[in-house]
């Protein structure tokens, strides 16, 4: 749960404001970007995933510097990516 | 070479290893606490303190919320679970984390409903699916995940959900870091800070340590290279006699923290007078409840809670480990009685625990250094290439 993982935002959803679907890793979900209200968030923009909630909005260097350093976690991200699989936000 | 193989970039690894012994007076010890649990990790995983003159300690922080929660919050979460029509909703990391009458996984094999989710906005969702249930999620974590929490409540209340509740167990690092300041034990030259906490709470909040403790902190990122770096800058500001709170992972933490999550905490939360943590003690103001205006989102209000305060198991040192007091390795019962799989303290639970950490990874680099020559595997690298 500590880890943040970084997700490309593919879409906001309209009908709800602080939803949006990113890619993480090739697992899409949706996450909640209420936090990021004050910056302006478009598709292709990546953005630090913990717990559900975009954090921080990075660029795409940063990550895939993360992406890296995760896929090098081996079963921790794993975990992470599992849980995030089962993860139905609405 | 594992060390150097899994770097991005080898040659600045070398560069700063370099530069960080050229940092060092001959025969003055620096001791840095890394603070955040997924410091920790890095550092074992990669070996990094192998690879650090023999000037430099880094000792083990507070920051793993798994690890710091006293045996009696699981014992109540559990008593909560068992009451009728409740749904318990949990992190994964929670599940195995053991209190004085079993873990999570437990109190689950004997029938407790107990679910693992990956977000609280998933608790939510069971919530809605189950109206005549009670759903409760066991919220842990510092300030990184307190917001998500936060802003859970204020979705539930927006969409007049009455069986949701909270069983808060959130944590502060600030009262953490001033306490082990506070603590005779330990002597310590600087900190390295949390990386995703400080994306919430900012720089600013550290800088009491600079000023009143004489103490430089340096908030870093989690890859081996943000953690040589940070112990680069730390030492740059003792040789040039600066204290200073520095952000060397600004590509994600901005100095003045995320306005929207402090004010979700703010509104929902509020500050408890004292807090037991595991291996600490009670500490003033460390740790958040569910303010009056939510009160009807508390566990700890819907539902009677034994609170019966249980104490760490006799043979248990996660508290020194905690306090960075005692290695991982230094503990007793570490490797023998406790383990990953029969886990007697919660440092050998969560992957940011520095006992699994150093379980996981640790011993290996150490054997492998043992193996080596003299000159260690940063020498032995640059030699070859």
């Amino acid at each position: 749960m500590c880890l943040g993982i970084p997700g490309e935002l593919v879409e906001r959803l309209p009908e709800h404001e602080d939803l949006a679907v990113v890619d993480v890793s090739g697992v899409r979900r949706r996450i909640n970007v209420g936090l990021l209200a004050d910056e302006a968030l478009a598709p292709g923009d990546w953005v630090l995933v913990h717990v559900g909630f975009a954090l921080s909005k990075i660029s795409e260097l940063e990550a895939q510097a993360v992406l890296d350093y995760l896929n090098g976690l081996g079963q921790a991200y794993e975990d992470e990516l599992d849980a995030l699989r089962a993860s139905d936000i609405a | 070479m594992r060390f150097v193989d899994e770097y991005r970039d080898a040659g600045t690894a070398r560069a700063l290893a370099t530069q960080i012994a050229a940092r060092c007076r001959p025969g003055r010890r620096y001791t840095f606490m890394e603070v955040c649990g997924g410091h920790t990790h890095t550092i074992y995983k990669h070996g990094l303190e192998d690879h650090l003159p023999a000037e430099v300690n880094l000792v083990h922080g507070p920051g793993c919320p798994v690890c710091v929660i006293p045996m009696g919050r699981v014992d109540d979460a559990i008593h909560i679970a068992r009451q009728p029509d409740v749904i318990m909703t949990s992190f994964g990391d929670m599940m195995r984390v053991p209190g004085g009458e079993g873990s999570f996984l437990d109190a689950k094999a004997a029938g407790a409903d107990i679910r693992m989710v990956y977000s609280p906005l998933d608790a939510l969702k069971i919530a809605r699916a189950n109206p005549d249930r009670r759903v409760v999620f066991m919220a842990i974590g510092f300030e990184t995940t307190a917001p998500s929490t936060a802003m859970t409540v204020l979705r539930a209340e927006a969409e007049g959900l009455a069986n949701f509740s909270v069983f808060c167990n959130h944590v502060m690092i600030i009262p953490a870091i001033k306490a082990i300041l506070d603590s005779p034990d330990l002597r310590l030259d600087g900190f390295i800070g949390p990386g995703h906490v400080s994306a919430v709470i900012g720089c600013q909040p550290y800088e009491f340590i600079a000023r009143d403790h004489g103490k430089p902190l340096v908030v870093a990122g989690f890859e081996p290279l943000d953690i040589l770096d940070a112990v680069h800058r730390l030492l740059t500001q003792l040789a040039e006699g600066r204290c200073e709170v520095e952000n060397q992972y600004s590509r994600v933490v901005p100095w003045q923290g995320n306005r929207i999550a402090l004010s979700a905490m703010g509104r929902v939360m509020r500050l408890r007078p004292h807090f037991e943590w595991r291996g600490l003690g009670f500490i003033a103001h460390s740790a958040l409840a569910m303010s009056d205006e939510y009160a009807r989102f508390d566990a700890e209000r819907v539902f009677d809670l034994p609170g019966v305060r249980v104490a760490d198991p006799r043979s248990c040192q996660c508290g020194e480990v905690l306090k960075g007091v005692l290695k991982p390795w230094e503990c007793k019962v570490f490797g023998t009685a406790c383990t990953p799989e029969t886990p007697i303290g919660t440092c050998m639970v969560s992957s940011e625990g520095a006992c699994a950490a150093y379980y996981n990874f640790g011993r290996f680099s150490r054997e492998e250094m043992r193996a080596t020559s003299a000159g260690g595997p940063l020498a032995e690298e640059a030699s070859r290439t």
